[in-house]
């Protein structure tokens, strides 16, 4: 039976091919579907900006952004197959389950068309490539340096993690630790947990605040402990006093910054995913790139993107948000 | 159509086959609503087909039928609920429970055989739950599927919270993907059949002449010596166990089982129904009049994705197709009568 459906499949896709053939010209844009988890979601929206930006820029590419209305599976795989049917040319999601849309994607790719994961992975048989924001060693890099650039004369910070037991936020301090010889004048004093609840993250920060009455920074790779942490700071009237940085989002921690108790926090920027991926996916599409262990993709602005192993790649180091564009982005997510 | 003038009312002749409904009038008019389905039908496909040239596709259409063959096959056992009376408004949930069961199963290693048992099983206990709260307890079906509705997701969550059940075997994945002859997947092909049995037995059998006058009126229906709560008991047993079928599809189909799972959907398979033509308030309704309806909301769902209408709008097209549909056969009755000028 699977040979004769795939038969019949091949002869469906020659009719199809054959149908393409007559009116399409080679200048046709290169159509691709930005699927996000859901619609109405600002991240996404603001990912599809990127994606029109990309589109402008190569030209002759055209952006479908598309998606389910609730964060389901089947709502998603409704979506692929309506792309599927259309013959789009290339394919770039965020999956609501890694595992639910790879028989819906794989059969797009065996139909010709281009499928990249991107935020939220695919597993690898169900695509060609997933682009992540970023990784742990550009993060962990990151939170340090955000710290540093505010204590030229170096100083003390803490860190503000979630769970003992978190992974992610024990590989990002690890990778941080790392590069802390780069630093040379700052010290790092403490490492506590206020395990990503918004009382305990609190009670935490009060904590260091009493035990380290100089400290200069906190570093909180945790949306929940950030804010937690900036409050506790500002309630204790330490504003400007102790820098409060780390992983959140612009929504949350637009207050902090105007307050003055974060200088700076980073997150990734959906507009630039959202652009790289459009690069990659256009790439792809265009055979101008193949997506194999080690490659090197460009992504316009944002430079190359290097695959691994599982053919991932991080997009950049996190993105920097300050006084300076936190009114842009805290509406978006 | 045959929204035709009606014709002066006779006794029926003897012998004549019994009308779903008493009354000649509205028998007349449920068959000219299958007829106005219908023609829905015939002109959505060729808006679609004109619309878009990638509808008109063996394999497209057949990759679009999974938008509805699950649910319209709880479409179906609700249909035989809603013409009774009542109402189960927890079927989603169902599948999320079914699904969660037989993902756990899945980790202690169950092969195809006994997940199907544990889907369908899971299915039917939630329904005889369903309806042993309704019928023993005499509670009104719309508060207590309210309710169970997220129970039964509920238990979900807490099983799962962010995580996901797969490794499903790769046998299984025949009963959501699989093709049972050339682009013919087997969920369309169940579908069919449910359709058929469905029809047979609330049309033809004594069992589905109760449910009409069960829905038309419980306590006359008691009077003629018809056991209602046995009726009802069965109507919710049935309605958990397509639930349950539809959850082994659904689960088999996607390889993995979230909580989010089939989230939504007892409102869309309500929809079907209504627009089907079954009377919301019990008494009246027909299987074809929801295979059509779920005909439609496929075709409709799929060709308005084919041109990337966001998923919102379709809500809107599905909301206003129903008022619409509902209204018209109304606004002619009193065009009729010559109340609305």
């Amino acid at each position: 039976m699977s040979i004769s459906r795939r038969i019949l499949m091949m002869t469906s896709l020659m009719a199809g091919a054959a149908f393409m053939a007559g009116p399409v010209a080679a200048q046709d844009p290169v159509r691709i579907a930005i699927v996000a988890k859901s619609l109405g979601n600002g991240f996404f929206e603001a990912a599809a900006r990127g994606a029109e930006e990309a589109a402008k820029e190569v030209g002759n590419a055209e952006i479908i952004y598309t998606g389910p209305t609730s964060t389901t599976a089947e709502g998603q795989i409704e979506v692929i197959n309506s792309l599927i049917a259309q013959r789009v040319d290339a394919i770039a999601i965020s999956a609501n389950d890694p595992d639910a849309v790879v028989p819906a994607l794989k059969k797009a790719m065996q139909r010709g068309i281009t499928v990249v994961s991107w935020d939220s992975g695919v597993a690898p048989e169900g695509r060609e490539m997933h682009l992540a924001p970023s990784s742990d060693a550009l993060i962990g890099q990151t939170i340090i340096k955000l710290a540093a650039d505010h204590l030229p004369e170096g100083g003390k910070v803490a860190v503000l993690s979630a769970t003992s037991t978190s992974t992610n936020q024990n590989i990002w301090i690890a990778e941080m630790k790392k590069v802390m010889d780069q630093y040379p004048d700052i010290e790092l004093v403490a490492t506590v947990y206020g395990d990503d609840l918004a009382d305990k993250s609190y009670r935490e920060t009060q904590g260091l605040l009493q035990s380290y009455p100089d400290l200069d920074a906190i570093i909180a790779p945790t949306s929940v402990g950030i804010v937690a942490a900036a409050q506790a700071v500002q309630d204790a009237g330490k504003a400007g006093q102790v820098n409060v940085t780390g992983i959140g989002l612009p929504s949350e921690m637009a207050g902090a910054v105007e307050n003055g108790v974060s200088q700076s926090f980073a997150i990734w920027n959906p507009v630039d995913l959202g652009y790289a991926t459009t690069m990659l996916a256009y790439n792809l599409a265009t055979d101008q790139a193949t997506a194999e262990p080690g490659a090197e993709i460009a992504m316009g602005r944002l430079g190359t993107a290097t695959l691994d192993d599982d053919n991932q790649a991080a997009m950049s180091e996190p993105f920097t948000y300050d006084a300076s564009n936190i009114e842009e982005f805290k509406d978006i997510f | 159509m045959s929204l035709a003038p009606p014709t002066p009312t006779h006794a029926p002749p003897a012998g004549r086959k019994l009308p779903n409904r008493l009354n000649g009038r509205s028998a007349r008019v449920l068959k000219s609503w299958e007829v106005l389905l219908a023609v829905i039908a015939v002109a959505i496909f060729f808006a679609n087909t004109w619309a878009s040239p990638y509808f008109l596709d063996p394999w497209n259409l057949s990759d679009a039928t999974f938008n509805f063959t699950e649910k319209a096959m709880i479409a179906f056992a609700m249909a035989l609920l809603i013409i009774s009376g009542e109402i189960d408004l927890s079927v989603a949930g169902i599948i999320a429970l079914a699904s969660t069961a037989m993902g756990w199963a899945v980790q202690y290693g169950a092969g195809t055989g006994e997940l199907v048992a544990i889907g369908v099983g899971v299915g039917a206990i939630c329904g005889a739950f369903n309806g042993v709260l309704v019928t023993r307890f005499g509670l009104p079906s719309i508060v207590v599927t309210i309710g169970t509705m997220s129970l039964f997701r509920g238990i979900s969550y807490i099983v799962l919270g962010d995580q996901a059940f797969n490794g499903y075997p790769e046998s299984f994945a025949f009963f959501g993907r699989g093709y049972v002859f050339w682009v013919i997947s087997f969920e369309l092909v169940l579908f069919a059949v449910f359709a058929l049995i469905y029809a047979l037995v609330l049309h033809g059998t004594n069992f589905g002449r109760h449910i009409y006058a069960i829905g038309n009126n419980p306590t006359a229906a008691t009077f003629s010596g018809i056991r209602v709560e046995r009726v009802k008991m069965a109507l919710f047993l049935l309605t958990g166990l397509m639930s349950g079928i539809a959850a082994v599809c659904l689960t088999a189909r996607l390889g993995s089982t979230r909580p989010s799972i089939a989230f939504g959907w007892e409102l869309e398979i309500v929809t079907m129904v209504v627009l089907g033509g079954v009377s919301i308030l019990g008494g009246a309704g027909s299987i074809l009049g929801v295979v059509i309806a779920a005909l439609i909301m496929g075709m409709v769902t799929f060709g308005l994705g084919l041109l990337n209408v966001p998923g919102i709008v379709m809500s809107i097209f599905i909301g206003g197709l129903l008022i619409g549909v509902i209204a018209l056969p109304r606004m002619v009755q009193l065009l009729r009568k010559g109340r609305l000028t």
